[in-house]
């Protein structure tokens, strides 16, 4: 179909340009978008009828990873610390 | 730039953006909201399961008019659990380590306790503030002593909460350091404050979820004194 309407997942490398211009980046358009990522990895992983602990473990390892990039400016001081 | 011990408290932050919402807010994505099914999926069932059981366990000893408390004791409890919890996983940010927030928490549900009983049955309520036999030339000073406790409940509430998990956290930070720093020059060392860094976690799930527990409990046991 046309451009606007593939999902990312469908999207070929070269049109990603393309394709991000036809997005909708209001905050709306932003909240629609979150919304809908949210709703279909729940709905993936953890609305199933035998869901087991891998869909929560994933949803906390991604907080964990987004934990420390939030706190990456303060982290990289303290790799070459000479005293902890 | 000045790195002290307690920089692992400061909220996380975006270009100067304080994501303290953020981190707050999280919680709420690991409670899936109840759809109309029955039995949707294993984590909603889990979920009611829980709630049912605390609701149940906490309303027992509260009267008929307390009950509408049920839904706000209920959810701060699921609400500081939560937030216990998320805060023992690497590099998370636990929002309860402040203290800002535990008495934002603490004081305005201990004052609508305490504004309940004065409305309703205000002689009931400052007779709280003398026990049972006291002999007669203690009275003034055992009011005196009860208002101040009566008083401090707040702020009792609000640190208690805090400083369980402020020095819980430090622990954890410290030990690790140190495990981590031994292990190129002593290893068995190393390996013996590992081990206590692995008790400690234990005790700090246990602690976390014991903490959120106390809170609403004395939340709880205030309001069974004023209704």
């Amino acid at each position: 179909g046309p451009l606007s309407e593939q999902r990312l997942m469908d999207v070929r490398l070269g049109q990603l340009p393309a394709w991000l211009s036809t997005r909708d980046f209001s905050p709306q358009g932003l909240l629609g978008g979150a919304q809908k990522a949210w709703s279909s990895y729940y709905d993936k992983y953890i609305n199933v009828k035998r869901g087991g602990p891998a869909g929560i473990s994933m949803l906390l390892a991604g907080y964990c990873l987004l934990s420390y990039g939030w706190n990456y400016q303060h982290i990289k001081h303290h790799r070459w610390r000479t005293y902890h | 730039m000045n790195l002290t011990l307690f920089d692992q408290f400061s909220p996380p932050s975006i270009l100067g953006v304080s994501l303290l919402l953020l981190a707050t807010l999280f919680p709420a994505l690991l409670l899936p909201s109840p759809n109309n099914r029955w039995i949707s999926n294993r984590l909603s069932t889990l979920q009611s399961w829980f709630l049912l059981l605390i609701t149940k366990q906490m309303m027992i000893p509260l009267n008929k008019n307390s009950h509408k408390w049920a839904a706000i004791l209920t959810s701060l409890m699921v609400f500081l659990l939560l937030i216990n919890l998320l805060g023992l996983l690497p590099y998370t940010f636990t929002p309860t380590t402040q203290l800002s927030m535990n008495m934002a928490l603490a004081f305005p549900l201990w004052f609508a306790t305490l504004l309940t009983g004065l409305r309703n049955q205000p002689s009931i309520s400052l007779g709280h503030l003398l026990p049972e036999g006291t002999p007669t030339l203690l009275i003034p000073a055992l009011i005196v002593i009860e208002t101040i406790s009566l008083l401090i409940r707040p702020l009792a509430l609000g640190v208690r909460l805090t400083a369980n998990l402020t020095a819980g956290h430090l622990l954890i930070q410290l030990i690790s350091t140190a495990t981590a720093t031994l292990l190129p020059i002593m290893p068995a060392v190393s390996v013996l404050t590992a081990i206590i860094l692995f008790l400690l976690t234990i005790l700090e799930v246990a602690v976390a979820m014991i903490q959120a527990y106390v809170f609403v409990l004395l939340l709880s046991l205030y309001l069974q004194e004023n209704t």
